[in-house]
């Protein structure tokens, strides 16, 4: 700062000349910028070396710091028993930094530049993927030779980055499934519907009872993105999708077009007025029994507080289209779990911490809390499961494909507010304008990137 | 952010006032006698440069040289992850994309545009007219002018809360009143009710009434000040010669009030230009509330960080927002004092 | 329009209008006056009583809301106040404003009595470079600043992070820099209309640049330094913008812009928004209630005395 601070002044306070003083402080800048990134980023040593981290601790146990993005009351409470649990089995404390969800995100970029925690909450998928590819987490490769046994290939490739290495922990995933209230469809006699002609059949019976058929709030811009993601996978099938995530097909292409087509077709049975409502407010719609349905992660259930309401709510996937996909039953059910920051100073606790998490012991802790997601390991002993989370494993297992999620499976500055958020957005706003004007300014700003 | 405009006024209002001082005979012009910088001894000379070269330095440090690196960023591509090593000299691409590709854009500036214009043409005059009528010395004018500046001291992201009550699809005040007033009940009849910020078309309208609640008290306030500096004798002037109230108005006080007339149309500009914290949190300038302020801060946070073309996005602000800045400086710099 | 003649104008006016007409057309003035301040409590009054009313017996039935009768009570504002953490925000606020408002007034004294009472070959770009980054919307420069931030170092008892961002140091930073060309202004129009032989007498009295500022024009500015600390609280208490940007931790955040990190829970339950921004809202409103003089001075300072 001295340095710099004299290195300024002397430009651009003494030198009369605007574009001089201009000059001097940009360069100042960009120096300052190129001096903090090129501090060396401590490199975990993959050997278990019994010392503390890098940075000796001064205390014999040093504690793990904790970036969470588990800000909902539900889950933060759920982690809270989480970190205690590893704290007693272990007797390393760890500090939890709780920001909020979406926050949690806006900010990450910085925050793993800057002093992160040592491990963080993250996703699975191409957002795993980016920030190993970055530099910014570190290879738990190591943590993985013992606790690889316990996760299945699929998960296992989730958590590998473009290197081969793994770079992630999964901790637990949840599928997208249309989630309604058992007494709801007992009271009216509906029955769940496994094609679209009987969803919609269902959904025209539910407007005339009174019902919105499906609850939907797009306010926040990323529910949409699993509408398009499930309706997607039904028309043109699993490989098409990841293909088009990964920017190998084209939005252009007739088929995508297809797809908001249906959509539109299908939007009478969503709540009309999507874009003033969050998650959360579509979610108590479903809840308070406003609406029939709500499709959505089974995070939803995390909306009823109310035991015995939890208890009422049950789900199925989303209805076959009658395609050659069909058979595929592919869904989204993206994973959530952990990485550990390149930045970490106690590593080895980090690494600990990591290996604590992957165990079936801290995903039934977690999952006991919050009855919404299921434990990503395999072999959990799921006799402590709800019937809901039952379900969710079944659906889960019995999927032929599984996607994360749209912004989990493609370029996160194409997914975010300024790309997918806003195009589903402006679709939902006028889903009877001109789609190929509407996709080719997708495809063109996809090209940018 | 409202901060700033607010401050404007005032500290414009200070030189303005003076200028308008001259107009008055009764305030005598000042005479000067600064002393001269040179008859000081070396040690106070180097008191003085530390008094105004400290603060000058952090004020250059933190706000220029972050606006001189916006306009070179500008021309570059970078994502924010790593040093300059990785920042790439991509020419005009970014506003080429920015005028032809990026879809919020041109809605961004329409929208602000329609903001300045609704401060412009309705919020700002209502502002006047009620400081107007208030310096009329009514009874209770104390408390009228308490409640209407009141929203005044509410942050804007404040005021994005309270009225998001107001607006809400199922449990807003507007929604059910109407409910009540037809006779439906929305539960059976989805859609009736009015998507006041969800739906494209009218949401910007919707904030814009909550962003004048609060600015319509700003302005009054500056100009009642404004208006109580006025001497008297002028008005008394203007009655002798016949003149009916509008006629004073129009033609005595309000040329007079020139220079707090500035202040108030550079607010204005400003605040429109500066509005961000009440569209954010409503919804994070999506759908309908894009504005070029909401659209720098989105492609500067993420994962993804679009540093460069946020920064040419900056730089259209910067451009907008120049015009005003001169014109207010020309005018206030030329009744300062030399 | 008519009805905009100034009292005093109307008295001085030689032929003095009837009573009678002069009293009706106030009453219009009145109802037009009261009508607007009603429409404009409303926003707030709505808000309190949403906030007073719980949850099950507003959002969870039909017309909830628009409902009269039911249960008032303080248990939203219980429950925003501590699972908001507020308190804890509301420190935070406290640590970013004084040290803030202190900086601000002390280095804008110092130009404001630099440039007012000594003439410099660049005052006038000095107060030009001032306003004008004043007037800039904070927007144009995050973006550079925001890598700024995390660029910078800073020493460990200031930063425990050694950088700029996520830091109380870092707002408290950009606020002075913001703020320091209005209060410079306002000061400095204050510090011209002190009598010139007061200083004078304190130089012939062999006193230094400095003890003329600090020890006799200073404290003649109290009542200036106390509109501005009026105002400038408001302002840094309200701002939003530079704490979502430059925070990251979340118990660091100032109660505003802790706001908008709330959980989940807040945007679904109403009744526990409008109790948690009526809270936030409270300092402000109490501040402009009892120094509602201070603050209106402050807006006005300088305006009125030429």
């Amino acid at each position: 700062m001295a340095d710099l601070g004299q290195r300024l002044s002397r430009r651009t306070v003494l030198k009369s000349g605007a574009a001089v003083a201009a000059l001097g402080g940009v360069s100042a800048f960009i120096a300052a910028c190129g001096g903090s990134t090129s501090t060396p980023a401590p490199t975990a040593a993959p050997t278990a070396a019994p010392t503390a981290g890098p940075t000796a601790a001064p205390t014999p146990v040093a504690a793990v710091t904790f970036g969470s993005n588990y800000s909902d009351d539900v889950p933060k409470k759920a982690m809270q028993a989480v970190v205690d649990a590893f704290t007693k089995k272990t007797g390393i404390p760890v500090t939890v930094n709780t920001v909020e969800h979406g926050k949690f995100q806006d900010s990450i970029n910085a925050y793993l530049q800057g002093t992160p925690d040592d491990t963080y909450t993250w996703f699975a998928g191409y957002r795993m993927r980016f920030f190993a590819a970055q530099g910014l987490a570190t290879d738990i490769s190591d943590v993985w030779s013992t606790i690889g046994a316990s996760y299945t290939d699929a998960f296992k490739t989730a958590s590998t980055g473009d290197d081969g290495k793994q770079y992630f922990v999964p901790f637990y995933n949840y599928p997208w499934v249309v989630i309604y209230r058992k007494s709801v469809f007992a009271a009216k006699g509906y029955t769940v519907p496994a094609t679209i002609a009987d969803f919609t059949a269902l959904g025209d019976k539910m407007k005339k009872d009174g019902l919105i058929p499906l609850a939907f709030g797009d306010k926040d811009g990323w529910p949409a993105m699993g509408t398009f993601d499930i309706i997607n996978m039904r028309m043109n099938g699993y490989d098409f999708h990841i293909g088009l995530m990964a920017g190998k097909e084209k939005w252009t292409d007739p088929k995508v077009k297809a797809v908001f087509q249906k959509w539109a077709d299908l939007l009478p049975y969503f709540d009309p007025q999507p874009l003033g409502k969050t998650w959360q407010d579509a979610a108590k719609d479903m809840i308070d029994s406003k609406a029939g349905m709500y499709f959505l992660g089974t995070f939803a259930g995390e909306q009823a507080t109310d035991k015995t309401v939890h208890d009422d709510l049950d789900f199925f996937p989303f209805p076959s289209f009658g395609t050659a996909f069909d058979a595929e039953k592919a869904i989204d059910a993206p994973i959530d779990g952990f990485m550990v920051s390149a930045k970490a100073k106690n590593v080895d606790g980090a690494k600990a911490f990591a290996e604590f998490l992957a165990s079936g012991e801290a995903q039934l802790v977690f999952l006991a809390s919050s009855p919404n997601n299921v434990a990503a390991a395999k072999g959990v002993d799921t006799a402590s499961y709800s019937p809901f989370q039952k379900k969710m494993a079944e659906i889960i297992g019995g999927a032929g494909k599984i996607a994360q999620f749209l912004d989990r499976d493609t370029n996160p500055a194409f997914a975010g507010a300024n790309g997918m958020q806003g195009f589903l957005q402006t679709f939902l706003g006028n889903p009877t304008g001109d789609l190929d004007k509407f996709l080719s300014g997708i495809q063109a700003f996809y090209d940018t990137l | 952010m409202s901060e700033f405009a607010v401050t404007q006024p005032v500290s414009s209002t200070a030189p303005s006032a003076s200028a308008g001082g001259a107009v008055l005979p009764t305030t005598p012009a000042k005479k000067r006698r600064r002393r001269k910088f040179s008859v000081l001894t070396r040690r106070d000379r180097l008191t003085l440069v530390f008094m105004v070269g400290v603060p000058a330095f952090i004020h250059i440090f933190l706000i220029w040289v972050p606006t001189v690196a916006s306009i070179i960023l500008s021309f570059t591509k970078w994502n924010g992850v790593g040093g300059i090593e990785k920042i790439q000299w991509i020419g005009l691409r970014n506003y080429e994309v920015l005028k032809d590709i990026y879809q919020p854009f041109w809605p961004a500036v329409q929208h602000n545009f329609i903001w300045l214009g609704t401060f412009l043409f309705i919020a700002t005059p209502l502002g006047m007219l009620i400081a107007v009528i208030l310096d009329r010395n009514l009874r209770g004018s104390r408390i009228y002018q308490s409640v209407l500046y009141m929203p005044v001291v509410l942050s804007l992201a404040i005021v994005g809360f309270i009225w998001q009550l107001i607006y809400a699809p199922g449990s807003g005040f507007i929604n059910n009143f109407l409910d009540v007033v037809t006779g439906s009940t929305k539960w059976t009849t989805p859609g009736t009710a009015i998507d006041w910020l969800g739906n494209h078309d009218l949401n910007l309208w919707a904030v814009l009434v909550a962003a004048s609640w609060r600015h319509v008290g700003y302005i009054m306030v500056l100009y009642l000040a404004g208006l109580k500096s006025v001497d008297n004798t002028l008005r008394e002037a203007a009655a002798i010669d016949g003149a009916n109230a509008r006629q004073t108005f129009f033609r005595v006080i309000f040329p007079v009030l020139a220079p707090i007339n500035v202040v108030i149309l550079v607010v204005t500009v400003i605040e429109s230009l500066r509005a961000f914290d009440i569209v954010y949190v409503i919804n994070k300038g999506l759908n309908g509330l894009e504005l070029l302020s909401v659209l720098i801060t989105t492609n500067l946070l993420g994962e993804a960080s679009l540093i460069g073309f946020g920064s040419s996005i900056a730089v259209v602000l910067l451009l907008i927002s120049i015009g005003p800045i001169i014109f207010y400086l020309y005018r206030t710099m030329r009744e300062q004092p030399e | 329009m008519t009805a905009n003649a100034t009292p005093v104008a109307r008295a001085a006016a030689p032929v003095a209008s009837p009573e009678k007409k002069k009293q009706s057309r106030h009453l219009g003035t009145h109802f037009f006056l009261t009508v607007i301040c009603i429409t404009w409590l409303f926003p707030l009054v709505w808000a309190v009583y949403t906030a007073f009313r719980p949850y099950s017996e507003t959002g969870a039935n039909p017309r909830g809301y628009f409902s009269v009768g039911g249960a008032y009570n303080f248990d939203n504002f219980l429950k925003a106040w501590k699972d908001a953490e507020l308190f804890q925000h509301f420190l935070d606020t406290l640590i970013v404003a004084i040290p803030a408002i202190i900086l601000i007034l002390f280095f804008a004294s110092m130009i404001a009595f630099a440039v007012s009472r000594y003439s410099f070959r660049f005052n006038i770009a000095l107060l030009m470079l001032f306003t004008a980054g004043n007037l800039l919307p904070q927007q144009v420069v995050i973006t550079p600043l925001y890598r700024m931030y995390l660029a910078l170092p800073m020493v460990s008892p200031i930063s425990d992070n050694g950088m700029w961002y996520d830091q109380f140091f870092g707002l408290i930073m950009i606020h002075l820099a913001f703020q320091l060309g209005f209060c410079t202004f306002v000061l400095s129009n204050y510090f011209k209309q002190v009598p010139r032989e007061i200083n004078e007498a304190a130089v012939v009295d062999g006193a230094s640049v400095w003890r003329t500022y600090w020890s006799v024009l200073l404290p003649l500015a109290r009542p200036a330094l106390a509109a501005l600390a009026t105002l400038e609280f408001t302002w840094i208490y309200n701002d939003f913008f530079w704490g979502i940007l430059l925070l990251t931790k979340g118990w660091k955040f100032p109660v505003t812009s802790a706001l908008n990190n709330l959980s989940g829970q807040f945007f679904t339950d109403y009744n526990l928004l409008a109790a948690g921004s009526l809270i936030v809202a409270l300092p402000t409103l109490i501040v402009y209630l009892v120094l509602q003089k201070q603050f209106v001075a402050g807006l006005t300072l300088g305006s009125t005395k030429g």
